[in-house]
C-alpha cells in the first residue's frame, strides 16, 4: 500500500514536470493558430498568421536549409576522415586533438562569433555572405559528427576488418569506401541528424554573424518575437517546431540502431 | 582490449599476423595525419587562431577605464557582479535541475507503465530547441500576455509576470536543463547493479536508505556531469536572455552589449575569454566523470 502511494506521487510529481515541458508549446501552438490570442479560441482558429509569416521570412527559411546542408556536406567530408584519423593516431594524440576540437563547442557560441567577427570581420565579401554563418555552424557542429561516427568505429572492429581486407590485396582507398565507410553508416546517420538539428536551431553564433541579407529561421524567429505580435511569432514557432521535431524523433530512432548494434 | 585477447584463439590470431604484415607503424600515423588534415586546418584557421587574437585582445586597454580589460574586470564592481550573478544564477539552476530531473528521470528508468514513452518523449524533446524559442516559451508562461498574467487577472484582477527578471531566466534555464538530466539519469540508472539495491533492501534498509546510500551514490558521478553540463550551458545562454529582453547584467548580455553598443571590442574579447575558461573549465570537469557525453548547447 505504501508503495503504491510512493508510486503515485513520483508519477505526479514527474507530471508536473511533464507540464511544465508542455503548456508553453502548446500555448504558443494554439496562439499561432488563433485569430486573435487575447480574446482567445473565441475568436476562431485560423492558418492566416501561418501565411503571413510564409511571406514575411520565407527566405529564412530557406537560408536555413541551405545552410543545414552545406554544413552537413561538409562535416560529413571532413568529419569522417578525422574521426578515422583519430582511431588511428595514438590515444594521447587522439584525446589531444579531439579535446581541440570540442572547443567550438565548450566555449560559448557568442565567444566563437566574435573572434570569427574581429578576425574575419574586415573582408567585406566574406562578411556579407552566408559562408561566414557556415564557417560558424560547421566549427560548432563537426564535434558531433567526428565523435558519433567515432564512436561506431571503436565497436565496429575496424582494424580486423581492415586488416582482413587488406590482406586479400584492398588498396587504402578500396578499404575506406568498401570496408570503412559502410561500417560507420549508423554513426554517419547519427551524426548527420545532430549536425541538421543544431545547424537549423543555431542562434547564438549566427545572431553575431548574419546581416540584413543572411537571416536564418533562428535570428528571424529573435526578430518577430522583439518586432512582431505574439500570434505572428507563435505561427513562426510552429514551423520552426514542425521542421525541428522529425528530425528529433529521427535522431532518437537512429540512437536506438546505433544502440542495438553494441 | 586487444584483438588477439578478443579472439579464443590466441596462437591462431598471433599466427595470421605474422603472415599478413601489418602496415608499418610510421605509415599508419601519417594516414592518421593526413585524414585529420582538414578537419585540423579548418579548425586552426577559423577557430583557433580568432581565437588567440581574442586572447590578446582582452590584454588592449578597455575604452572606459583605459587599463588592461581582464584587469578592469577584475577591479570594477559592475563586471564583478555581473560575473557572481551570472555564475550563481548558473549554479542554482543547476542545483535545482538536478534535483527536479533526478527525481523523474529515476522513477521514469524504474517504471513501466503505459504512456511512459509520451512522458518520456515530452520531457527529453525540448533538448533541441534552440535558446530563443525558451525565451519565448518563458514569455508565453510568465509575459505580458502569458498563462500566469491571465490567471491572476482572472482571479484577482492583477497581471503577475515574470518573463522579464532573473525569475524568468531561471525558468528558462530550468527548461532547458531539464531534458539533458532526464537522459544522462535514465541511462545512468540503467547501468546501476540492481542487485546492490535487492542486497540493501534484503539487509533491512527502507526506500529511503536505499535511495540515499545506494542509488544517489551510483549516480552521482552522472548527476554531477550532467550538473557540471547544465552549469555551462547557462552560463553561456545568450539566446533566452535576449529573447526575454532583460535589462540584467548577466555575462552573455554585457559581452553583446559591449561589442554592438559601445564598440568596446578590447572588453567584450576580455568577457567572452573569461566566460569561455568557465565553460571549459565545467564542461571538461563533466567529461572526466562521464567520459563520452558532449551536450549540445542552446
Amino acid at each position: 500500500m505504501k508503495s503504491r502511494l510512493r508510486f503515485m506521487m513520483q508519477l505526479g510529481f514527474t507530471l508536473l514536470v511533464c507540464l511544465f515541458m508542455v503548456v508553453p508549446i502548446a500555448m504558443s501552438v494554439m496562439a499561432g493558430l488563433t485569430e486573435n490570442y487575447f480574446i482567445g479560441l473565441k475568436s476562431g482558429l485560423t492558418l492566416r498568421w501561418v501565411h503571413e509569416v510564409w511571406q514575411l521570412y520565407s527566405d529564412t527559411i530557406w537560408l536555413s536549409i541551405k545552410l543545414a546542408l552545406a554544413c552537413l556536406l561538409i562535416t560529413i567530408l571532413i568529419g569522417v576522415p578525422a574521426a578515422y584519423g583519430l582511431l588511428r593516431s595514438r590515444r594521447r594524440w587522439a584525446n589531444a586533438i579531439e579535446e581541440l576540437l570540442l572547443l567550438p563547442v565548450a566555449v560559448p557560441g557568442l565567444a566563437t562569433a566574435l573572434a570569427l567577427l574581429l578576425a574575419y570581420g574586415s573582408y567585406r565579401e566574406f562578411r556579407g555572405s552566408w559562408l561566414f554563418i557556415l564557417v560558424g555552424h560547421v566549427l560548432f557542429t563537426l564535434p558531433f559528427m567526428v565523435r558519433a561516427v567515432l564512436s561506431v568505429m571503436q565497436t565496429a572492429k575496424l582494424p580486423q576488418l581492415e586488416e582482413a581486407a587488406a590482406s586479400l590485396g584492398a588498396s587504402f582507398w578500396q578499404r575506406f569506401f568498401a570496408v570503412v565507410v559502410p561500417n560507420c553508416m549508423s554513426g554517419i546517420l547519427a551524426g548527420a541528424l545532430m549536425v541538421v538539428t543544431l545547424s537549423i536551431g543555431e542562434f547564438n553564433i549566427t545572431w553575431m554573424l548574419h546581416t540584413p541579407l543572411t537571416k536564418t529561421l533562428p535570428v528571424g524567429l529573435a526578430d518577430s518575437y522583439a518586432s512582431m505580435r505574439l500570434e505572428i511569432g507563435s505561427a513562426y514557432t510552429l514551423i520552426f517546431l514542425l521542421m525541428v521535431v522529425p528530425l528529433l524523433v529521427a535522431i532518437q530512432w537512429a540512437g536506438r540502431l546505433t544502440e542495438q548494434r553494441r | 582490449m586487444t584483438a588477439a585477447s578478443k579472439q579464443p584463439f590466441g596462437a591462431a590470431s598471433s599466427l595470421s599476423q605474422r603472415v599478413v604484415k601489418p602496415m608499418p607503424t610510421r605509415r599508419k600515423s601519417l594516414t592518421a595525419m593526413l585524414a585529420l588534415l582538414p578537419a585540423l586546418v579548418i579548425f586552426c584557421a577559423f577557430w583557433l587562431l580568432p581565437f588567440s587574437r581574442l586572447i590578446v585582445m582582452g590584454a588592449e586597454a578597455d575604452a572606459s577605464s583605459g587599463i588592461s580589460a581582464y584587469l578592469t574586470i577584475l577591479t570594477h564592481r559592475q563586471y564583478l557582479i555581473s560575473l557572481a550573478t551570472t555564475v550563481g544564477l548558473s549554479f542554482v539552476v543547476s542545483l535545482a535541475a538536478v534535483a527536479i530531473a533526478g527525481v523523474a528521470g529515476f522513477f521514469l528508468a524504474r517504471h513501466r507503465f503505459f504512456g511512459k514513452g509520451v512522458l518520456v518523449a515530452t520531457l527529453t524533446f525540448p533538448l533541441a530547441f534552440p535558446g530563443v524559442v525558451v525565451g519565448f516559451l518563458v514569455i508565453m508562461l510568465g509575459g505580458r500576455q502569458g498563462a500566469l498574467a491571465q490567471v491572476s487577472l482572472w482571479l484577482f484582477d492583477e497581471r503577475w509576470m515574470f518573463a522579464y527578471s532573473l525569475a524568468g531566466l531561471f525558468i528558462g534555464y530550468l527548461y532547458f536543463s531539464i531534458p539533458r538530466v532526464i537522459t544522462t539519469v535514465m541511462a545512468a540508472c540503467d547501468n546501476l547493479d540492481r542487485s546492490l539495491e535487492e542486497a540493501a533492501r534484503s539487509l533491512g534498509a527502507n526506500s529511503w536508505q536505499v535511495t540515499k546510500d545506494v542509488i544517489v551514490p551510483g549516480i552521482a558521478p552522472a548527476l554531477l556531469s550532467t550538473g557540471a553540463i547544465c552549469f555551462a550551458t547557462s552560463m553561456g545562454a545568450f539566446g533566452t536572455a535576449f529573447t526575454l529582453g532583460t535589462r540584467l547584467s548577466i555575462l552573455p548580455l554585457n559581452i553583446y552589449g559591449e561589442f554592438t553598443n559601445y564598440a568596446n571590442f578590447a572588453m567584450a574579447a576580455a568577457l567572452s575569454v573569461v566566460l569561455g575558461v568557465i565553460t571549459w573549465i565545467a564542461l571538461s570537469f563533466a567529461r572526466k566523470l562521464a567520459g563520452t557525453n558532449v551536450g549540445a548547447p542552446v
